[in-house]
């Protein structure tokens, strides 16, 4: 987890965009949700899951540290509004971007069910920061080391079956988990809208790299998204598309000869300008 | 005449089989004598037509004769007077439709040889001297924001610094000079020239902000409200097209932006040294026929492809590409495909491309573009087996600025509308110039616009109460 100090960035940045971090001079440019922000004090929070060179050579970062390079906010807001009763979804990782839209529906004055979930008790996080914005929270892991043993999309199927009318839903997390919440909400036809991640260059609008199917219309996440309707997307295009660079990233996690062991940490990286 | 003066001093080349293998720039310029001789074909004309006929208003003969006379940094000198970016210029603008083009030698031989004479003397001036920015003028207290910092953002920088103006471009990417760093590979324009340069317009006192994406991390009404007097919006022509055809989004499939960005700005071509990767294809298809699609192909030939296609519904005649640039890609063995148009992506099965199924064209009446419009041949279909395909048929504007700045007015296309002569804009105090206004152009066009509208917001800014 990091926070990070940029006033211009955290001035402007609402719920659901992201921003683009590059780390050092022969860096990626790689995507990352902003998962928290406080404009009075000039800082954004960040959380990254160490499973690529870029993620890996973040995570050994110290506080004090400088993230090279730094752009946002990024991509369209999350369409925030009083829609009634709204369940929102953050699996394992989603759970950080998932965090500044409950909080923003609440503020909005919906009734807010919140689900999140992990394949585990060590990877859940930030249980109490969701539940004081949300009326409902329920945790899931999928060994049962804490909350309901199961997937998150077992808790989404259960609140759509026991409530008597849901107005929205949005999910964030790993594309399997967003499909299989939006499968869940198709048959009852509850309007859900999902949060994609796919691979991006510029994500200013101008590579294309990000292209996603939505409907039958080809979309640019990055500045027509990310979010969009889950019920439109081509989910499985998404996971192959993902997947483009999997042997380069092998390669280049072989060439990253960093003796690190992952933990979770938290320190502010300062930004320049 | 006698006959040396008749035709170009050629300028010598890397050879084309070296060349197609590797990164380094492929010409190699002028010596200081093939530069003098080229210099001495010039006729010297009274009414120098050639100069009418530059975008920037370079004192064409001035500058010659400097090289006649050997005044290398006096030619230097002489051209930054009206250009700030001349080795970028000398190596990229299309001088055959420009300033060569009307050459009076050139009616009846070959012209003068002026961007190459541009490049060598910006060339020499890099190498043998330290750069001097020349005398800043008294401020005159005004601030201008400059959005996008390609050939027309930092001209209208370097033309408005030059003048007192206070002047800061915003720059979405890490790196400063646009299409210039992006777009434009390394073989065609190294970016040690790029950064030469924009250091140059820096000396003039020019701020430069990376990392700001106008109409996200700061609107345009912002810029005017945090005290800019006047904004100059010269973001490009940055969204690429696509063909709408089946297949498009197969794992293999890139617009040509996203392939030039990852090998020029990213240096994907030195992965894994650097981190972002690219598919280096082994057998590449190109789809469309200006420069970007030759510089497409020729990096995916240099990116190690066994067969690179390019794929062009109309025939050589109409293709936008510059002769230089087609003859050059043909000779280091780009396999073009003339009157060919592809139909759809043939995919593996797992979503990877596999082939790229086209039809054969041939040409019918001229359409609005005056260039006879291809037809499709009925039972031409047929199939062209490769493994990475780079769209390159063109950029639209990108509506993201448009859209976060209200009471900006944009055209059909999402083109910003401005004034043609002096870039003004439907607000008061913006001004547009380049891509984003006249679609994808050249270099040159857009520096032309910026300087236009350079003078513009210089009378704008000493006459505003503002």
């Amino acid at each position: 987890m990091f926070v990070v100090e940029t006033p211009r960035i955290a001035r402007k940045s609402k719920p659901g965009q992201f921003l683009v971090v590059r780390v050092d001079e022969r860096g990626e440019r790689i995507p990352l949700t902003i998962a928290d922000s406080d404009a009075e004090k000039g800082i954004i929070t960040l959380v990254i899951q160490e499973v690529g060179k870029s993620t890996i050579r973040m995570g050994v970062l110290r506080e004090g540290d400088t993230l090279l390079d730094l752009v946002g906010p990024l991509g369209k807001p999350s369409h925030i509004d009083y829609f009634g009763k709204v369940v929102l979804v953050g699996g394992g990782i989603g759970i950080a971007p998932i965090y500044p839209v409950v909080k923003a529906m609440k503020y909005a004055g919906n009734s807010v069910v919140s689900i999140i979930g992990a394949r585990t008790k060590e990877l859940l996080f930030w249980e109490d920061k969701v539940k004081e914005f949300s009326d409902e929270l329920l945790v899931t892991t999928d060994d049962g080391s804490c909350g309901h043993k199961g997937f998150v999309t077992d808790a989404v199927r259960e609140v759509v079956s026991r409530e008597p009318q849901v107005d929205l839903v949005v999910a964030i997390g790993p594309v399997i988990m967003m499909k299989a919440v939006a499968e869940v909400t198709r048959g009852p036809a509850i309007q859900t809208i999902v949060s994609l991640n796919p691979i991006m260059v510029d994500a200013t609008g101008m590579c294309g790299g990000c292209r996603v199917t939505v409907g039958d219309r080809t979309k640019f996440a990055c500045v027509d998204g990310p979010e969009f309707d889950g019920h439109l997307v081509d989910f499985d295009e998404l996971m192959r598309r993902r997947k483009m660079y999997v042997d380069e990233e092998k390669t280049a996690l072989q060439k990253c000869r960093l003796n690190h062991v992952a933990t979770q940490h938290t320190f502010r990286a300062e930004h320049k300008g | 005449m006698e006959e040396w003066k008749k035709h170009k001093q050629p300028m010598r080349r890397q050879d084309p089989h070296v060349r197609a293998r590797n990164f380094d720039e492929v010409a190699l310029g002028y010596t200081e004598e093939e530069a003098v001789q080229e210099a001495e074909r010039c006729l010297a004309c009274k009414k120098s037509p050639c100069v009418e006929a530059c975008p920037v208003e370079i004192d064409i003969l001035g500058f010659i004769e400097l090289v006649q006379q050997r005044d290398f940094l006096g030619a230097a000198r002489k051209i930054k007077e009206k250009n700030a970016l001349p080795a970028i210029c000398g190596r990229v603008c299309p001088q055959e439709d420009q300033c060569e083009e009307l050459c009076v030698l050139g009616k009846k031989f070959e012209p003068v040889s002026i961007g190459r004479l541009e490049r060598f003397v910006a060339d020499w001036e890099a190498a043998n001297t330290e750069t001097l920015a020349p005398e800043r003028p008294a401020p005159t207290g005004k601030r201008v924001a400059v959005v996008g910092s390609g050939p027309a953002g930092l001209t209208v920088a370097a033309d408005l610094a030059n003048l007192g103006h206070s002047v800061t471009i915003f720059e979405a990417f890490h790196k400063a000079g646009g299409v210039l760093v992006y777009g434009i590979p390394e073989f065609r324009l190294p970016k040690a020239i790029v950064q030469r340069e924009v250091e140059f317009v820096k000396s003039l006192g020019v701020e430069l902000r990376l990392n700001y994406l106008v109409g996200r991390t700061i609107t345009v009404d912002e810029l005017l409200a945090q005290g800019y007097q006047a904004v100059f919006i010269a973001v490009g022509a940055g969204l690429p097209y696509f063909m709408n055809i089946p297949g498009e989004n197969y794992n293999g499939v890139y617009s040509a932006n996203e392939f030039l960005t990852r090998s020029n700005l990213m240096k994907a071509y030195r992965f894994p040294e650097y981190d972002t990767p690219i598919k280096r294809g082994k057998r590449v298809a190109v789809v469309g026929g200006g420069n970007v699609a030759m510089d497409s192909a020729r990096t995916a030939l240099r990116l190690g492809a066994e067969h690179v296609y390019n794929v062009y519904r109309r025939s050589r005649q109409e293709m936008p590409a510059r002769e230089e640039e087609i003859e050059n890609a043909i000779e280091e063995g780009i396999d073009i495909r003339f009157l060919t148009n592809p139909t759809r992506i043939l995919g593996d099965g797992k979503g990877w491309v596999l082939a790229i199924e086209c039809i054969k064209m041939r040409l019918g009446e001229p359409d609005q573009s005056g260039r006879r419009r291809p037809v499709p041949i009925e039972g031409s279909e047929h199939t062209i087996d490769v493994d990475v395909v780079i769209m390159a048929i063109g950029n639209g504007a990108n509506p993201l600025l448009p859209s976060t700045t209200p009471g900006l007015e944009t055209n059909k296309w999402g083109n910003i509308v401005a004034d043609e002569d002096t870039g003004k804009t439907s607000m008061e105090g913006v001004y547009a110039g380049g891509d984003i206004v006249t679609g994808a152009a050249t270099v040159i066009s857009a520096m032309g616009a910026a300087r236009r509208s350079a003078r513009a917001i210089h009378d704008y800014l000493m006459t505003s109460r503002k």
